[in-house]
């Protein structure tokens, strides 16, 4: 062995400490399932740029800082894989759907249809539309449960969007609430086995899709006693049932379809709402910047695409703060270095957007909402372009990041021009809820509106 | 190389695009891009400062954050 070669031991990684005892032996799961947060903080606290965990049988080797995030994302995809990193997926998208493609051709396809740049004006005036109706009966005041509201018309764009927009008109609040169900499953337990018995998260989860499945199978009898229509009202539903799709595996298709950009905005759009109500002179500015936008009477269709700097900062921080994914990670597939160590197959590897958001060397005062870093002088999204990542980074960054934040700047375009929003609970208990590996918000989480008065 | 003041550079990360275009559309005279190879081209590197903003503004909404501004 010649000193330039790494060296290969895992045991040389060092292993961060156990705060909280897992009573069957499966490492630091427990503690991945209570306060996941501290357990990342903690590998980088002890353990520095590369250190290493243990869930049930998986050794999780967990890298931060510019230098090793950029090895990690700029890894060649024959080396990392992906899907065999989340477990707790399978179960979700369903046993018997198989895709003819790898998910870098789901996500290349992704891209050039439904995300296409050309595209994005009509899905701007789609989710202009859905938000003007889920106000349409609020009234001059009331209060909302901002999981409740935000789940639902975060799961109405992405189905009009991304699926069509007959079938959004074919689905209500039971979709919404089904999907959620989902989502609740997504325990860590399922890194010991995803079907184990007696696991109430693991029952919901499948009751849920059971829903889904029926609700699907409802709008699929429905679409087939109508017959056929002409050719603009048709959406990717009639294609998929052309060819004989079952309803088990057209809703398998949708639920992955869905998945990515469904939570993620939901979280990020209702902590975008709560940071500006914790913030109120921050609120009024951008208020200010929209009141101004739409002055000539434009269109939130035209100007959700372009430009919209005091939002943009206002999303990108809330973004810093509370990214909607805490870790990414990947299975080895081939012996890859990071950090001077050679990783084995079969070992993951990890970086969390939570821990590297935060670094203070990277983001001075790393703590405070501060949407001036993203100002022309500052810009520290893009000085750290390996360590600002609540999108990931590299060849696998979020395809739908241009998505979603079109889809942000679409909501809050219609939300701030007719309401004002105030905390209704001291500003702390906001919080999220840790427990599965899809992040929620923690209830309550309620917010009061009043209709401003022009 | 003529360099001088207010010069910059325009570098693009070919290991990091994805293909999604949206360069072209804000400096098409900066931007081109390989139809085989599915990323950009930076088709000149040292573009006049009437370019500048234009180049700002795609290294700002790249969707990949594979382009950079380099001041020279």
């Amino acid at each position: 062995m010649t000193a330039t070669q790494p060296e290969s031991a895992l045991a040389d990684i060092p292993e961060v400490s156990v705060a909280v005892p897992d009573e069957d032996g499966h490492g630091h799961l427990a503690e991945m399932r209570t306060d996941p947060v501290a357990l990342f903080q903690r590998v980088y606290t002890e353990c520095g740029e590369i250190g290493r965990f243990r869930i049930a049988d998986k050794e999780v080797v967990m890298v931060t800082g510019g230098e090793v995030n950029e090895q990690f994302f700029k890894a060649p995809d024959a080396t990392l894989d992906q899907a065999a990193a989340y477990p707790f997926m399978t179960p979700i998208f369903g046993k018997g759907v198989v895709f003819d493609a790898s998910p870098e051709e789901r996500q290349q396809a992704l891209k050039t249809q439904a995300l296409r740049g050309d595209q994005m004006r009509g899905h701007a005036s789609t989710i202009e539309a859905e938000i003007n109706r889920m106000v349409a009966d609020w009234g001059d005041e009331g209060e909302i449960d901002l999981l409740d509201f935000f789940a639902e018309l975060t799961i109405y764009n992405t189905a009009a969007c991304l699926v069509g927009r007959p079938f959004r008109e074919e689905i209500d609040g039971r979709f919404a609430e089904a999907y959620h169900g989902l989502e609740r499953g997504t325990d860590a337990l399922a890194y010991v086995d995803p079907y184990m018995e007696g696991v109430e998260s693991f029952e919901i989860r499948d009751r849920s899709r059971e829903q889904l499945v029926a609700l699907v199978q409802e709008i699929i009898d429905k679409r087939k006693a109508r017959g056929k229509v002409a050719r603009e009202d048709r959406d990717l539903l009639d294609v998929l049932i052309s060819v004989d799709f079952d309803a088990d595996i057209i809703t398998g298709m949708f639920i992955s379809m869905l998945f990515a950009g469904h939570h993620t905005s939901s979280g990020t759009s209702a902590w975008t709402l709560i940071e500006l109500m914790r913030h109120p002179e921050v609120m009024a500015e951008v208020t200010t910047e929209l009141d101004d936008l739409y002055a000539d009477g434009s269109e939130i269709s035209f100007q959700a695409l372009r430009s919209i700097p005091k939002l943009e900062a206002v999303i990108k921080e809330t973004l810093r703060l509370h990214p909607p994914l805490i870790i990414l990670m990947r299975v080895v597939q081939e012996q890859i270095e990071l950090a001077g160590h050679a990783i084995a197959p079969g070992t993951i590897v990890a970086s969390s957007p939570r821990v590297s958001n935060r670094l203070p060397e990277d983001f001075p005062d790393p703590e405070s909402f501060d949407p001036g870093r993203y100002l022309d002088e500052r810009q520290e999204d893009l000085q750290n372009r390996w360590t600002w990542i609540p999108f990931g980074a590299g060849k696998h960054r979020c395809v739908g990041n241009a998505f979603a934040m079109m889809q942000i700047k679409a909501i809050f375009s219609v939300l701030l021009r007719d309401f004002e929003f105030e905390l209704t609970q001291p500003s702390e208990s906001y919080r999220d809820d840790y427990s599965k590996m899809v992040i929620q918000l923690q209830r309550p989480c309620r917010a009061r509106y009043k209709r401003r008065q022009k | 190389m003529s360099a001088g003041a207010g010069g910059y550079r325009v570098t693009a990360d070919l290991d990091v695009c994805q293909g999604h275009q949206l360069c072209q559309g804000e400096a098409p005279a900066v931007f081109g891009f390989d139809e085989d190879a599915d990323v950009v081209v930076v088709l000149d590197e040292h573009p006049p400062a009437s370019e500048k903003d234009a180049v700002k503004q795609a290294v700002k909404y790249c969707p990949a954050m594979a382009l950079d501004l380099e001041e020279e």
